[in-house]
């Protein structure tokens, strides 16, 4: 049976794991290979990092990080963030990454998600949905990291990027992200219900609970988290524990990773 | 060991976890490459068409069919392993034609793509999964699968594993060197080091 996916994501500026609050106040906390190698030793089923570098010229240094990564940690990686072309997700692939996340620039031009996966495979196309609730049972999808409303419905536009080619959806709760009150399971519905590819739950986690909830509640197929995990205020074996007890099937972690 | 690089996504991780595991690795773009070779692999995710295509052009479907012909060391990853059949129903690519049966669509799956670990369980046992448990987790990125053709009596003893999403199918295949995993053992951690390296020790000995 298909394990429920435990992914920790990396926020990368300028080629160095950050954490900070929305973008903002950001403390260097590492060299991002060394940390991606030490979460998959720990037992986490995918990585993602979100690239937040502000300057469009250092792509160079986000394609260096994702060889070197792939190169240590040999799970698989998600690389998001300013992916705007064709050329830039060939780019990032050949790196080593095994899926580009789309936000943004796909809901500037919906066409990329499909030329985006003729070219590559639907596979290879996570498509990311900032959700903003508007109302009982309504959610708007928000561009530029939370900052601009869209008018879009989010799961009309989770069906529209899937019809589109996207192979997975990464859905995240704006009003739930940073604020550990977690996941709205109510979104996460929603869109599980719509679609048939895979929805990779974010945005709100606290603890292992939360995690449960969101495949159990929300039907997520996998769950991303960030500052729980950087914090270690909770080992992805704690949340893995307390998945597989709540009955959910998940992939244990390894006892010594060679 | 060649490992061929026909635009069909990442090339790194193979390349990574092969020369991890032992093995000397060469990305080849052209046939003349394979000379001195003691292994092909074929890597790859996407559709067939394109893929096949792409092989053609840079003249490398005739060295690869006569490379399994003279049944030579050789492992066929995801797509790799696709294209080995008679055909895909994704989009009606003509394929290599070495194993009998068809590239399907997964049947009655509850997620497409699908995505993540899953279990391999063992049909036969062979020294490709030496060392890893019976039923580990491996991770997979794919919607359609070779399908062994049940008429053939060979069926039986060409599969070596079957994973279950919706339905059960073949996740791996083994017939004399050709050998072939529907799953990406390059990002499937320790147990995909292992079948690597499992890998580079049947060339070894061949």
């Amino acid at each position: 049976m298909l394990r429920r996916r435990v992914i920790p994501c990396l926020d990368v500026a300028d080629g160095r794991v950050v954490k900070g609050t929305r973008f903002v106040d950001l403390v260097d906390e590492g060299d991002p290979p060394e940390l991606a190698e030490r979460y998959a030793r720990e037992g986490a089923d995918e990585l993602v990092f979100l690239d937040i570098t502000a300057a469009p010229q250092r792509r160079g240094t986000l394609l260096e990080i994702v060889e070197r990564t792939a190169r240590r940690a040999f799970i698989p990686l998600t690389v998001g963030g300013g992916v705007r072309t064709v050329i830039e997700m060939r780019d990032v692939l050949r790196a080593g990454a095994d899926k580009v996340s789309l936000n943004t620039a796909a809901v500037a031009d919906p066409t990329l998600i499909a030329r985006c996966a003729d070219r590559f495979g639907r596979q290879a196309v996570v498509v990311a949905i900032d959700a903003l609730a508007t109302g009982p049972a309504a959610w708007e999808v928000v561009v530029k990291g939370g900052r601009e409303r869209t008018g879009l419905d989010a799961v009309a536009w989770a069906r529209r990027a899937v019809e589109l080619g996207a192979g997975e959806l990464l859905v995240t709760s704006i009003d739930r992200d940073g604020t550990g009150a977690g996941f709205d399971t109510d979104l996460l519905r929603a869109i599980t219900s719509a679609v048939r590819v895979p929805v990779i739950a974010s945005g709100g986690a606290a603890g292992p609970d939360d995690f449960v909830a969101a495949v159990r509640d929300g039907g997520a197929d996998a769950v991303l988290a960030a500052s729980i995990f950087h914090r270690q205020i909770h080992a992805i074996a704690d949340v893995k524990a307390a998945m597989a007890a709540a009955g959910l099937p998940v992939r244990l972690v390894p006892q010594a990773f060679a | 060991m060649a490992v061929v690089d026909y635009g069909a996504g990442n090339l790194v991780s193979i390349d990574q976890a092969l020369t991890s595991v032992g093995a000397d690795v060469r990305i080849v773009r052209e046939a003349e490459a394979f000379r001195g070779a003691n292994a092909v692999v074929v890597p790859g995710v996407g559709a067939a068409a394109p893929a096949m295509a792409r092989l053609d052009r840079r003249g490398l479907t005739g060295p690869i069919r006569a490379w399994l012909a003279a049944d030579r060391p050789f492992l066929g990853v995801c797509l790799g392993l696709q294209l080995l059949f008679e055909g895909s129903d994704e989009d009606g690519a003509e394929t290599l034609g070495v194993l009998a049966g068809r590239t399907v669509q997964l049947e009655d799956a509850p997620t497409l793509p699908h995505i993540g670990w899953n279990q391999v369980e063992r049909t036969r046992e062979h020294p490709l999964f030496e060392g890893i448990d019976d039923g580990a987790d491996f991770y997979f990125v794919h919607s359609y699968a070779g399908a062994l053709a049940a008429i053939d009596p060979e069926a039986g003893r060409v599969e070596l594993a079957r994973t279950t999403h919706g339905r059960s199918f073949t996740s791996a295949v083994g017939r004399g060197s050709l050998l072939g995993v529907q799953f990406h053992p390059e990002r499937s951690g320790r147990d995909g080091l292992r079948l690597l390296r499992n890998f580079v020790e049947l060339v070894r000995a061949a």
